[in-house]
């Protein structure tokens, strides 16, 4: 396949001039890394929907499309100061635009005691030690062609350590910003999360963007949580329209950790979600809900991945979509429940709504045991619309559009409920009714 | 206020009421009564807008207007009301915020001042004590873990804060032991009023014992056969169904 796809052909060019940040102190292992990586997309070129990882989303379209890489003029780019805040938040912020990190447009100056934020640019200029750990990490075989992507073409992305025993009490926000540009932009960046023992974090990672040109971006993040840290992370990705988004974000979490998110998808044209997750340590805890809107011709494909692989761990997915017009939505659960992950516990509920005939979600628990005493309970469905509930609510008066919203706000309560602070979950509420599905607008 | 004529109502295929016709007048409560299949309510659910209906003959007028024509949105603004045989319970939608949009959606499509959340909040307590309800039932989902009791009376609640001008009730009495059925009753005595009508429809002559109506009609096979006064009911529950069907029968015999 990667005979024919253009959208490989700048990945595949050996990095020479017009590569901001990119040959300057490059390591040769580094370097090396990259080719190989190279080696094997050239090779394997882009999944298609044989793929089991890729059966409900097509990259036909996205394979023939070209983007410029890297965004020279992303360190100048104006970004209006209502962009760079959310309701609650006042803790440190980090901002990138396409993918370029802006100290400009930070909020550095107070950093909490215990808290270290620098950046993938400064460490690949510097040719830092910490280098490696920003680029080796294993990608599995088959399915990972934009983790691939990523690691050959990210020139920047952020580091967020907490010591250990250290509690970083106003949320951090983690700012990716899309703006108007003249051409079809790739960019891509890297992040690394580490919570030292016993620390903890609240974070925010926000992607948004105003701009109707076509983008690629990708993001990888690796977070660690080690022994007894708590992470609490809210996700709110509202991409600008026309942005194709693929992140993949690999949790590893020691004994007793704990990482509780939220995630709520409203953005994007293509957006592939990828959350793998490795409760490494005994008693470990992730919860993750979240919620997926797509409508118009929007394409949104959530992937859990979550591993029991020590005793007493436990995992809680409550996941929902809501589809309208031409949106489609795919969510694959997967839970392995690894041998000698006793006494593990996993739960995993998906609940879809349907409001328009065109519009589509395929949803795919799975569910695998290879240990003893656990307790695991899974769930997937997809309906309509309650007609009871809505001729209730119409019977008393409401029109039919805020009779339908109101139901779908309904649906996605559960969903937001956990958030804090109250504010932000407000703002949350708001933009979701903005943003759900056009045909229940009144 | 409702003059129904001659309706024919056709459901999946299957015809249920066959040239029903009946006249409300404001201050009124008329009770339909009849047994399972009669099509009592296919009536209710009629009146109120619910989908799934074919008129295939016959008309509805409500205040000078063509009900048939109308949503059920625009009827509930036009002031008519069902009680539902099984209110549907709604996780996640707050009471209060449900019952506010629904006023201020009826007032704004009757061109009146909508009510803040101070003023609102006013009438809820105020309607609320009329029914002996909780304050806190406000703060919890549309119906949501609501016993049986309690849905039937946060139906007449729903009635008392919408002030219709014709409100209909479906087997309000059902599942209801005594003192909650007596409890309903006194709710919607309270709001008899000389320009609001009502439409008691009920299995039982129990009911009527506490609403006590104006007119009673017999629903059977799809047609009001019988009407008369309070004393209609208790014939029907002294003689049964059976009764009516006889008498029917023996008029067409005559």
């Amino acid at each position: 396949m990667s005979g024919c796809v253009p959208l490989l052909d700048e990945v595949l060019k050996q990095p020479t001039v017009g590569r901001p940040h990119f040959d300057s102190a490059e390591s040769t292992w580094l370097a090396q890394l990259r080719q190989s990586e190279r080696a094997v997309l050239a090779r394997e070129g882009l999944p298609d929907r044989h793929n089991e990882a890729w059966k409900y989303t097509s990259l036909r379209a996205l394979a023939q499309q070209r983007f410029a890489i890297g965004d020279r003029e992303a360190g100048q780019r104006p970004v209006s100061e209502t962009e760079l805040h959310l309701p609650g938040i006042d803790g440190p912020r980090i901002v990138f635009v396409h993918g370029v990190f802006r100290a400009d447009l930070s909020s550095l100056q107070e950093m909490p005691a215990g808290l270290e934020v620098t950046t993938l640019g400064q460490a690949l200029s510097t040719g830092a030690a910490s280098l490696r750990s920003w680029m080796q990490r294993p990608i599995a075989d088959g399915a990972a062609a934009f983790e691939r992507i990523n690691l050959v073409m990210a020139t920047d992305g952020v580091s967020l350590q907490v010591q250990a025993g250290f509690h970083i009490e106003a949320p951090v926000h983690l700012l990716y910003l899309g703006s108007e540009t003249d051409t079809q932009l790739a960019w891509h960046a890297r992040a690394r999360i580490e919570l030292g023992a016993g620390a903890e974090l609240s974070l925010v990672e926000h992607y948004a963007g105003s701009s109707r040109s076509e983008q690629f971006a990708t993001v990888v993040s690796d977070i660690r949580v080690h022994e007894d840290a708590r992470l609490q992370l809210i996700q709110i990705q509202h991409a600008a329209e026309a942005t194709t988004l693929v992140r993949h974000e690999r949790f590893r979490l020691a004994s007793r950790a704990r990482v509780g998110m939220h995630t709520i998808e409203m953005g994007g044209v293509l957006v592939r979600h990828e959350i793998e997750t490795l409760l490494e340590g005994e008693g470990a805890i992730f919860d993750t809900c979240g919620l997926f809107v797509p409508q118009g011709r929007q394409h949104v494909d959530i992937r859990l991945d979550i591993r029991h692989q020590a005793r007493d761990t436990r995992s809680n997915a409550t996941w929902r979509g809501i589809a309208d017009q031409r949106g489609h939505g795919v969510f694959h659960g997967g839970i392995v429940i690894e041998r000698g992950a006793d006494g593990a516990d996993a739960r995993l509920h998906n609940k879809n709504l349907l409001l328009s005939d065109q519009a589509e979600i395929d949803t795919q628990p799975v569910l695998e045991i290879y240990a003893d005493e656990v307790q695991a309970a899974h769930g997937a469905t997809v309906g309509q619309i309650n007609e009871q509930a809505l001729f209730y609510l119409r019977s008393r008066g409401l029109p039919l559009a805020a009779a339908r919203r109101l139901l779908m706000v309904a649906f996605c309560r559960e969903i937001l409920e956990g958030i804090s602070p109250p504010s932000l979950r407000e703002y949350l509420a708001e933009r979701l009714t903005q943003h759900l599905p056009l045909s229940i607008k009144g | 206020m409702l003059q129904i004529d001659n309706l024919h109502v056709r459901v999946a295929g299957k015809d249920i009421l066959k040239g029903l016709s009946l006249k409300v007048q404001p201050g009124e409560v008329h009770a339909v009564m009849g047994p399972n299949g009669a099509g009592k309510s296919t009536l209710a659910n009629l009146l109120a807008g619910r989908e799934g209906y074919e008129v295939t003959a016959g008309s509805v007028r409500f205040l000078g207007k063509n009900l048939l024509e109308l949503q059920p949105e625009e009827r509930a603004a036009a002031g008519v009301f069902l009680a539902f045989q099984y209110p549907v319970e709604i996780p996640g939608v707050n009471n209060t915020y449900f019952l506010r949009a629904a006023l201020n959606a009826q007032r704004k499509h009757r061109g009146e001042q909508e009510l803040d959340s101070v003023q609102f909040l006013k009438l809820v307590r105020q309607k609320l004590a009329i029914l002996d309800l909780s304050p806190d039932l406000m703060n919890r989902s549309v119906n949501a873990g609501f016993s049986g009791g309690e849905k039937k009376r946060n139906e007449i609640f729903q009635m008392a804060l919408l002030e219709p001008r014709l409100a209909i009730l479906d087997e309000t009495d059902s599942g209801l032991d005594i003192d909650a059925l007596k409890q309903v009753a006194e709710g919607v005595n309270r709001q008899r009023s000389a320009d609001r009508a009502f439409i008691v429809v009920t299995h039982y002559q129990r009911l009527l014992d506490y609403i006590v109506p104006d007119f009673v009609h017999v629903l059977a096979a799809g047609r009001i056969v019988e009407s008369g006064t309070k004393e209609l009911a208790h014939k029907l529950e002294e003689h049964g169904y059976a009764w009516v069907a006889e008498r029917q029968l023996e008029g067409v015999d005559a």
